[in-house]
């Protein structure tokens, strides 16, 4: 199991460098190059998400992103330390087939369009919160033939 | 790679050139450009995305934001968009119901409602 971790100062110029660093490991772990675009923009939703929630609660902990590699998947974990009121459950892929409200002025539309847009890309997801902070799973199938040596 | 803006006037209609990533980042100057088009009068858009290399859903934030900005002078939006990656996030959040999506800028600043 090799696993790159990665913390970032909750910062939305920071979310690109995990973009980039998600992509980059997920194609060493030899996910498909057809889904590394998914793989991108499924991490930078979700942590475009825990910095939002780190920015508007005034939390200063870094946000977390974990990167692991297995012998038949590839799997992130985004956490952030926002205390969340109600814990909420996502596995059903492919289930965003309404347009969430947004709102040019950020704030819960766009939250919620993030996780739409997680849900409907990643089939293998699960989103869990707490007391304690909130964590996004995913993962993408791996073919370990093609990853690079 | 940052955000490029540029506007160009087609008849009655304002083009918005995009191009490289639009994210949590760099959305807010977008914001910014659709704002102050709509502040200036400008009510007919067209924002042309073939120079955009990433979208996330605070882009897509942005753009019904806009959307909401001209309909309320009875304007319009519309996109420019051909590539298959950019098209996807619009159909999985069910906005290429709320978007005219054109081929062409010539086809977007011809078309009407």
């Amino acid at each position: 199991m090799a696993t790159v971790e990665l913390l970032f100062s909750a910062l939305p110029e920071h979310v690109r460098t995990a973009r980039l660093v998600a992509a980059a490991v997920a194609r060493r772990a030899g996910v498909d190059e057809a889904v590394l675009d998914e793989v991108r923009l499924a991490v930078g939703e979700a942590c475009s998400r825990a910095v939002g929630l780190h920015v508007s609660q005034e939390i200063s902990s870094p946000v977390r992103v974990v990167l692991t590699e297995d012998e038949k998947k590839f799997s992130i974990e985004v956490a952030d330390d926002a205390p969340h009121a109600i814990s909420v459950a996502v596995a059903t892929p492919g289930s965003a087939g309404t347009a969430p409200a947004a709102d040019d002025a950020g704030g819960d539309g766009e939250d919620d369009m993030g996780l739409a847009v997680i849900s409907g890309l990643v089939d293998d997801v699960e989103v869990s919160a707490g007391a304690d902070g909130g964590l996004i799973r995913m993962s993408w199938p791996t073919t370990p033939a093609s990853a690079t040596p | 790679m940052d955000l490029s803006l540029s506007t160009e006037t087609v008849g009655d209609r304002t083009v918005v050139r995009v191009g490289g990533e639009i994210d949590v980042y760099t959305a807010p100057k977008l914001r910014e450009q659709l704002v102050e088009l709509v502040n200036d009068g400008n009510y007919h858009l067209v924002v042309d995305m073939e120079g955009v290399d990433f979208l996330d859903s605070t882009g897509l934030g942005v753009l019904v934001g806009g959307l909401k900005r001209v309909r309320a002078h009875e304007g319009s939006l519309r996109l420019v968009c051909n590539q298959e990656r950019i098209l996807k996030i619009f159909r999985i959040t069910g906005l290429t119901k709320v978007f005219p999506i054109h081929t062409s800028v010539e086809d977007a600043v011809q078309a009407t409602d």
